[in-house]
Parts: C-alpha cells; structure tokens; sequence
C-alpha cells in the first residue's frame, strides 16, 4: 500500500465544473461547456499522471490511499472519506474520465442548438464526479454515495427533457428501480457491520477469511440484488430501455459504457465475499445467464435503434455478470469486456446519436436505410464497434468475449456446458441483432420519410467516435497480448484459476465463431436480401410479439407490485381518514357533547376545555391512586 | 450572565421593544423580529463554541427557586442532545422570519401580534430543551401550545380553526397524562429523599418504584411524547395542523415542537424510568416502523403538497423514535443527528412549498406542472430539500438515516429490514410530487409564476448550506452528539452487540 496525495483531485475537477456551471447560471451560456469539458479532460490527465506512478512500483505496492477526512464515527462504526486507487479502480479511472471527455466533446456539437446545454454539461460533470467517487471509495459506504450520486446524475440526465411527461416519468421508473437495488447495498452494509464490524474493503477482506459462509452468502446476495439495479440485470432490467428518453450522449456515457457497468464493479470489487460464498456465486451466474439471452431475444425485435442497442447493452453486461459469478478464473475477462465493450458500445452510441443528428431525430430503424452512402464516417466507425460486439477477430469484442464462453465451458461438468451453451447462443443472437441494426441503418435500400436529407455529423461529433472504434480494433489485442490485463489485476483478484479443461481454446473460438456466421447470415437473408416493411409487420410470432414487449417485464411489474402498491395506498389513505381519524373524531365528540351536557349554559372552546379539565382530573386521581398503592 | 437564560430573555425583552413600534410600521416590525432572532442564534453559536463536548454533565447550569413550598425551580442546563436541539431552534428562527417575511399580513391580527407570538414561542423552544427541572418542563411544554394554537388560529388558511383545536385538544389530552405522571414522580421522591422535581434526582428513583408504578408512569410520559413527535397511531393531528398553518409555523411545529416529543423520550422516558423503557421496547419499535411504512404511504397517495409534507414527517418520526429504543451507540446518536436533520430538511420543503403555493394560491399539487422551466431556483430549491428528505447520501439526512438503520440492524435486525423498505417509499413520495410539480408541460396558470427574489434566496441559501455541508461533514454535530448519547446509554446499561462473526471466531 501506498499512501497518495491527489486521488482527490480527480474527483473534486468535475465536481466543481457542476457547482461552478449550476451556480453561475445563465451567465456561463457561453462558455460552460469549454470548462466542463476542460475539467473532464483534466481529470483524465490526473488518471494518466496516477497510472505511471503505478508504473513505476512494484506490482504489490500499486495500490494506493488517500484519507481525505473523518465522515461518519459512532462508536465502532468508523468511515473515513477515504479514496483507494488500485489495479482494478486504475481501469474505471481511465474509462471514465477518457471515454467521458470523448463525449464531452461530442455533446458540444450534438446539444449545440439545446438552450439548456449548460445544465446538461453541469449534469455530465457530476456524473463523471460521481462514477469516480463510486470506484475511488475505500470501503462500501462510500463506494453508496458515488451509487446513489450517479443514480442522480441518471436521473437527471433521462429527464434532461422532461417537459416531455413520458421522460419525467422514465427518470423516476429508473430512480425507483434503482433504489430497490440501492436497498440490497444498504442491507450489505449493515450485515458487514453488524457481523464483520466493518464496512471498509480491506476490513471486510480481512474478516471474510474467518467469517462462516452463511453471512458471505448473506453480503453476497444482497451485493448481488444492488448489481442487479444498477446494471439493469434480471429481474431489475426494466428501466434501462426507458433510459433511453435522455439525450444520446448520456445513453453511450452512462446507459452503455460506464454507470450500468458498476455492478460489475461491485461484484469484481467483492471478490473475496463471493470465492467463499458458492451459493451467491451461483445465483451470480444464473442472474448473468439469464438476462444475457434476455437482453439479446429482447434486442432481436426492437426497431428504435437507441433502445435495440439498450438491449443490447443489457445482454453484453449478463456476459460480465457470468464471468464474474465464475470466480477468479472469470473476474479479468469480466473486466476486459466491460473495457472493451466501453469502447465498442459507446462508438455505436454516439453512431446512433449522429445518425439521428442527420436524420432529424428519428430512431425508427425501419425508416432508415442506405444511409452508408450519406454518412461514411459514421458508417465506418459504427461498422467497426458492430464488428467488435459480434466478436470478429481480430476486433476487440472477438478477444474478451471468448474468454467468457471458454471461460463458462470450462466451468466443470454439466453446469459448464450449460453456460457454455448459453454463451454460446448468445452470442449467435448477437450476431443476428447487431447485423440487424447495421443492415436496417446503413446497408438495406432506403425507407426514408418525406423531407429527409441526411448528412454526415461535423468534426466534433465525428472524431469521439473514431477514436473509439481505434479502440473497438485494438482494444482487445491489447488487454490480450501477453495476458496483460489478467497479470496486471492479479494482486487484486487473486491468481487467474485455471479450470479443467473441457474445450480447448481453438475449438471455442471456431464455435464462436461459427455462431456467428449463423447469426448474421440468417439477419442477412432476413433483412439484406429481402425486403424490409417501412411498418412494424403485425403478423409476427409469438415471440417476437412478447419481445417488443420487452418479455412482458413491465407487465409483470405492473401486475405484481405497481397496482397492488396503488390500492394499498387508497386503502390506507381512506383507513387513515375513516379509521384512525375516525376513532379519534368519535372519541372527541362523545367527550363534546359529555361537556355539553354537563355544561349547556357554556359555548363554544369552553365547553371543551371543561371536558379537557374533568379528563385531567380523573388522569389526576388515577395518577395518584397508583403512586399511592 | 448564564448563556441558555440570555437566549430565553432576549426574544422576550424583543417582545417589548415590538410592543413599542406602531402597528402600522410593518417593516420596522419585521426588521426588529428579524434582528432579534438573528441575535439569538449568534448567542446559540458562541454557547455551542464555549460547549465542552466531552463533559456529559448538564452545563451553562443555572437555578433559582420558583415555588419553594413545592421545591419548584428555575433550572436549565444543556448536554449535547438539548444543545444541539436548541441551536437547531435558534437557528431556524430567523429564517423561518426572513422566508415567510409576508406571512403575518393578512391575519385574524396585526402583523405585531405574529412576531411576538413567535418571539414568545422561542423563547419556550429554547427552555423546553434545556429546563432540568421537570415541573418547569411541563410548564413550558404546555405553555407553547398557546403561541402556537393563535398562530395556526389566526394567521393559517383553510379550516384553520378547526386544525387548530384539533392540535389543541390532542396536546392537553398528552399534556395532562403527563402531568399525572408528574405529579406520581413528586409522591415517591416525598417518600424517598424529600420532595423534588430535579431530574438529576428524580433519575435515581426508578429503583424505588415497583414495576406496575414504572410503566403506568413510563405510559403517562411516552403518550404525551407519542402525540407530540407524531407516532402511529396518534398522529392524526398533524397533517390538518401543518396544512391550515403558515409555512413558517409548520416549520417551527414539525421541526422544533415535535422534536420535543422525540427528545423527552430520551430525557425522560429512557432516563427516569429504565425498567418500563425495556419493557416497552418491542411495542415502541413496532409502532415505530409502522410510523416508517405508513407515514410514507400516505405520503405518497398525498394530493396536497403540505400535507404530503407532513406525512413524510411521520415517516421520518418513526426512523428517529426507532433509533432511540434500539439503544446502540450507532442508532442513538443517529436518531438525535436525525433530529437535527429533519429540521432542515422539513424546514427546507415547507418554506419552498409555500412559496410554491403562495405564488399559485392552491397547494393542490395537480395545479402545478412544469415549474422546472418557469420558476429554475425555486424548484431547485425543491428539488434539493425533497432529496434530503429521502435521504440521498452526500446530503445530511443520509448520515443519520443510515446510523440509525445499521445501529438498530445489529439488535433488531427485523424492524431495520423493514424499515429499510422505506427508502423505496421515500423515493416515491419525493419522485411523484417532484413530477408533477417541477417536469412535464407548464400548466396553465403557472406561465407567469415569478422566480425567487432576493429574499427569499437569502433565506433559503444557509438551509441547503446546511443539508449539503452536514452530508458530507458531520463531525462537528457528532462530536458533541456521541458523548451525550453514550452517556444515556451507560446509565441505561446497555452495550452494543458485538459483531457476531468477528475475525476473532
């Protein structure tokens, strides 16, 4: 361990573009975007700077401290505002504040005719402010405060335009939702503390190799519950689709590459609970299985691009979920998608953003088509993000993927082939929505509405987003080469487990590959060789009709939790009225008209202060009655 | 002279000097309330500065005999839970004058009638915290129902007469329960060590009282308390109250009154009477967290703003009344940082609240609609105080919240689960109105509505300085709140679980 000086810094930049662009108002129209930006890129600056000081320890002395000052101590109940940068935050730091000024720099084109760009940036400071604190915080109490505080910047950010009802209500869907996970976090907390006596992570760390597995499977359970919300996994999904009523550059920053990853986070940050916590583990996995094939059947029948690509992103984080549920041996690969997904998935988003800048807002795949010819850049850098996600070698998402399906199969016995398969298949619908969306946006014949002329994005829309597909390329040859990525997050995660070997690595990669080519040569026929309805067809199968219902999850919430909670509220607002208050209003005129009868010559208050004063005295009598016996 | 009696004459003496301005001179009223307050609450600073955290002892002790024949007397003093409640009073005061700087007009009475109500109001705020003496408590307890009852009567809107009998009548009911069990306690301390009403005393005699005598006495206080701070089921008081008082009187009755009830809880229920308070335990939690679940509930079905206002309060009642009766170390002096909390929190939502509804003369929250983008400050401003109220962390009521959730966790994990579900509720409650009042398209109606002006943004400013500074730095009020609470607790004899999995096993 080392102790540092100014991992504060890399917070406190942003966070005071946000107060500085709330505060000042109108006054910094102008220029609140420059700074915003300015700090983010600062921030990503001061990561650089942390990482080479990294560099230059020993790979057991990279992770580093900072005690900024006491927050909470009760007792034995101590926090420290404390930051902790390591192996694994070192990662997060970079993709935030890197990936985040990418987008900075994007939305000052994209939000340049907005006339709240300045709230929006403020907005976009504090989220980076946020996330940072959520990866920095040394133990789970503060890694709570960056949960809820980017939870707020989500918040505001889907109802940045929240004139629009249907948008005020997405943010508070995805507030609420979010907090029945933030409740999971918060039960964490109190069994760490009420069992562990700590709430910090090396504290937790320490005490879990003592601690019996029933209170590890406890934490890990309910850190499993606050994951669920915040990556949008089963059974916690529904938000993440409603999410996308926030400007595009939000959904590519927070909605795709950093905020809905932090479950992963969490679950990676918490190694040591769930290696000795097989139970949750397992539930860990289920839950990533699931809502991997969930989010992609979900993605097969969207035809807004934005939230074909919600789906997406739903079903790529199941993937890091999975790995994460398979231990040590998973833990890197979980993280080496998560970075490269941030690349790939991000770049699409912006791609996204740009095709509907040039297309004027519209988001309905089927009204797009042949814009390859219109908007090459675009097409190119979304081409190569499409490459990545489908997992093309060499692209970045062919690497990190791989190792989660080679990774599952070699999970042991029936169990690991199952995952295997489950991966698997995924990644062949993978394959057939994302070429989907390629061929529905820029290579099938045009379906354009009247009065469309759609043109390239400017520079500063543009650049972000290749710079990101260089990444989409290279990214997981990188991470990959030598095992970098697996070495370098060792001292955190502990020794890369190797299991027994069901399938070798060449043969996963030729039937990932092969799934692959199934997936999209069936999209191809579907969609490229065939005509495509400029209109939704009605006459779909079942399944296609339960996923553009997202699997009926609204539905089920509706039926399960909204209208009950509705009539539960009547009820108890009338019982409050008639029952509770009732009692007391009929207690209060027997008393009355007792007074009234006692007293018929007086009126008014009197009457019942004479009611008052004989209750009084017969308390008074009572009182002494009882002392005396 | 003693700091706590200064800070009782001085609205008083402020009273006279009001007395003496014509009535038709409203500003120079206004002005001379203002300035009075405002040198309160730096008095209420510098005692907080010459405070010894560390001594639990009651300090800035002062007594003088009152009544000798019944050995009534004058007494005050503070420890940290009274000097944090009367510095939370002081300090509200004068923001709750300068937010509601035209409440008084427009009264059954004239606006001089209003400021000394208040001035004489705070001068019972600061001695109902800080008497020692239990008759001088019950005096000044039920004495401030007075200012109060012609504050809601006369100056409130809607069915104000009746909300105000109504908080009238629930008071003495609770008041005279209690008076019962004063008067008990003067007959057993005549049998055992001469007559009194010092509390220091009268703590020792619970080992005299059988157990039958504890509770029934115990029962008399804890109603009285029970009606004030609201618990379920005796809180249908307060939602009439505070939606027929003015803004500035909800503020003082739920942020300063009320705290009255949770505080002699703690001062008297816990420290005379031991034995009951254990016996009691498990009731009080479950009504507790019935007070949690419901008050939010209602909160949420709530279509007034004031009274959605008010039932959050409940709910919040029910964490701190909670956290008392865990009795850990980590509960305790949550429940008492959570006292504190509130009253920002609360006073934050009424003053903006009532701002909201003066502007657009209805509280009905359906009149509202897309005030984010005509009235920006105003509903910041909103927005923020609704965020404290459900508790988001880097705002203070986090802080307590959660002390008091993860100190009642390690003894009664049950009711902390449940309770726990509040936080859900809590977003909803905050959420809904936050929509229908700040987002969606402007109504009609609310297209002109003007933003803050000046004074109202000086008034609400050092409220969400507050909320914000105490998120994320709370040790100044837990370095005085954390002697004083384990002091209860030691006298009480209880000592927190230790963790039940420690590395030690």
């Amino acid at each position: 361990m080392t102790t540092a000086t100014s991992l504060g810094y890399l917070i406190a930049l942003p966070l005071a573009g946000a107060i500085i662009l709330l505060l000042a108002g109108r006054k910094a129209d102008k220029w609140g975007h420059l700074l915003a930006t300015a700090l983010s890129a600062s921030s990503f600056g001061v990561g650089l700077y942390q990482l080479s000081e990294m560099l230059a320890l020993e790979p057991e002395e990279r992770a580093m401290t900072q005690k900024l000052f006491t927050w909470i101590n009760v007792g034995t109940f101590n926090v420290d505002a404390g930051l902790l940068l390591d192996q694994l935050s070192i990662c997060f730091v970079l993709l935030i504040t890197g990936v985040g000024t990418l987008i900075h720099i994007y939305s000052i084109s994209y939000m340049s005719h907005d006339r709240d760009r300045r709230r929006f940036f403020a907005y976009l400071n504090l989220f980076i402010a946020a996330m940072l604190l959520l990866v920095l915080g040394d133990s789970y109490l503060n890694l709570y405060v960056g949960w809820e505080g980017v939870g707020l910047a989500s918040y505001l950010l889907i109802g940045f335009w929240n004139q629009k009802p249907a948008y005020a209500t997405a943010s508070k869907k995805a507030f609420v939702m979010n907090r029945i996970g933030d409740m999971g976090l918060s039960f964490a907390i109190m069994i760490a503390f009420a069992t562990l006596g700590t709430v910090t992570f090396a504290g937790v760390k320490e005490a879990s190799e003592t601690a019996s597995t029933a209170t590890l499977t406890g934490i890990g359970i309910m850190l499993l519950i606050a994951a669920a919300g915040k990556s949008a996994q089963f059974p916690l999904q529904a938000w993440l689709g409603d999410a996308m009523a926030g400007p595009t550059p939000v959904s590519a920053l927070i909605h795709a590459a950093t905020m809905v990853t932090a479950g992963v986070y969490l679950i990676v940050r918490s190694n040591f609970i769930f290696d000795a916590a097989p139970t949750a583990q397992l539930l860990v996995v289920i839950v990533g299985a699931v809502t991997l094939i969930f989010g992609a059947i979900v993605g097969t029948a969207k035809d807004d691009i934005k939230k074909a690509l919600a789906a997406s992103t739903m079903s790529q984080i199941g993937y890091m979920i999975l790995a994460a549920g398979l231990g040590p041996a998973g833990y890197a690969f979980a993280i080496m998608h998560l970075l490269t997904h941030g690349f790939f998935k991000a770049g699409m988003f912006l791609g996204a953003g740009s095709v509907m800048h040039g297309m004027k807002d519209q988001v309905n795949m089927r009204r797009y088509g042949a814009l390859r010819k219109f908007m090459p850049i675009t097409f190119v850098t979304f081409g190569l993000g499409y490459l990545a996600i489908i997992g093309v070698p060499p692209f970045a998402g062919f690497y990190s993927k791989d190792h989660i399906i080679e990774t599952a199969f070699n999970a042991g016995g029936f169990k690991g082939i199952l995952l295997g398969s489950t991966a698997l298949f995924g990644a062949a619908i993978t394959a057939f929505y994302m070429t989907r969306v390629m061929v529905l946006t820029f290579t099938s014949p045009e379906r354009w509405e009247e009065d469309q002329h759609p043109h390239e994005s400017p520079i500063l829309m543009w650049l972000p987003m290749a710079v990101l597909a260089i990444g989409s390329v290279t990214a997981g040859y990188l991470f990959n080469r030598g095992d970098l990525l697996v070495h370098w997050l060792e001292p955190v995660i502990g020794e890369h487990g190797e299991h027994t070997e069901l399938l070798p690595h060449t043969v996963v990669s030729a039937l990932a590959i092969t799934a692959v080519i199934i997936g999209a040569g069936i999209a191809l026929v579907k969609y490229q060789f065939s005509d495509v309805d400029a209109e939704a067809p009605n006459q779909v199968s079942i399944l296609t009709r339960l996923a553009r219902k997202d699997l009926l999850q609204d539905s089920l919430n509706e039926s399960v939790f909204m209208r009950p909670g509705q009539v539960l509220t009547r009820l108890l607002v009338k019982g409050d009225d008639t029952v509770v208050d009732g009692t007391v209003r009929l207690v209060g005129r027997t008393a009355l008209s007792a007074g009234a009868e006692l007293r018929k010559s007086q009126t008014g208050f009197a009457r019942s202060y004479a009611v008052l004063i004989l209750i009084g005295a017969v308390a008074l009598i009572a009182g002494i009655w009882v002392v005396t016996q | 002279m003693n700091a706590i009696t200064t800070m009782m004459l001085l609205p008083i003496l402020g009273t006279l000097l009001i007395a003496v301005i014509p009535s038709d001179q409203v500003l120079r009223i206004k002005q001379a309330a203002l300035a009075i307050t405002l040198l309160v609450a730096i008095t209420g600073v510098l005692a907080w500065f010459s405070f010894n955290a560390e001594d639990t002892a009651f300090q800035f002790v002062q007594s003088v005999k009152w009544i000798p024949s019944f050995g009534i007397n004058y007494a005050v003093g503070v420890d940290g839970l009274s000097l944090v409640l009367i510095l939370m009073s002081v300090l509200l005061t004068p923001i709750v004058v300068l937010a509601g700087w035209n409440e008084s007009e427009g009264g059954r009475w004239s606006a001089k009638v209003f400021y000394i109500l208040i001035l004489v109001l705070e001068t019972m705020m600061i001695g109902v915290f800080a008497a020692t003496d239990v008759f001088l408590f019950y005096v000044i307890f039920e004495a401030m129902l007075i200012p109060v009852y012609f504050l809601i009567g006369g100056y409130g809107s809607g069915d104000r007469a009746a909300a105000a009998v109504k908080f009238l009548l629930y008071s003495l009911f609770g008041g005279l329960l209690m008076l019962a069990s004063i008067i008990g306690l003067y007959v057993i301390s005549g049998a055992n060590g001469g007559h009194t009403f010092d509390i220091n005393k009268l703590s020792e005699l619970h080992n005299y009282m059988s157990p039958t005598t504890q509770n029934l006495l115990f029962l008399g206080f804890f109603i009285a308390f029970a009606i004030k701070a609201p618990v379920w089921p005796l809180h249908t008081w307060l939602p009439d109250a505070a939606s027929s008082a003015t803004p500035g009187t909800s503020v003082l009755l739920l942020g300063v009154l009320d705290k009255v009830g949770t505080f002699g809880m703690i001062r008297f229920c816990l420290t005379l009477f031991p034995d009951a308070s254990k016996t009691f335990t498990p009731i009080i939690i479950t009504l507790a967290v019935i007070s949690i679940i419901y008050g939010a509930f209602l909160a949420i079905g709530a279509t007034d703003i004031k009274r959605l206002i008010a039932y959050t309060s409940i709910s919040h009642f029910g964490f701190i009344t909670m956290g008392i009766f865990a009795m850990t170390t980590q509960s305790h002096s949550g429940a008492t940082l959570y006292m504190f909390n509130h009253g920002f929190s609360t006073a934050a939502l009424f003053i903006v609240a009532g701002w909201m509804a003066s502007r657009r003369r209805s509280t009905t929250i359906a009149d509202f609609g897309g005030l984010q983008r005509v009235t920006p400050v105003m509903a910041w401003s909103f927005f923020i105080a609704g965020l404290s109220s459900l508790a988001l962390p880097g705002l203070s009521s986090f802080v307590s919240e959660f002390l008091v959730l993860v100190g009642t966790f390690t003894r009664y994990p049950v009711a902390a689960v449940i309770a726990t579900f509040g936080i859900v509720l809590a977003a909803l409650y905050i959420l809904i109105p936050v929509q229908k009042a700040l987002h969606g398209p402007v109504t009609p109606g609310n297209e002109n509505l003007p933003d803050l002006n000046r004074r109202e943004k000086i008034a609400i400013a050092p409220v969400m300085a507050v909320i914000i500074a105490l998120g994320f730095y709370p040790s100044p009020l837990l370095n005085v709140i954390n002697p004083a609470s384990a002091h209860v607790l030691e006298v009480q004899g209880f000592t927190d679980p230790s963790p039940s999995d420690s590395a030690g096993k």
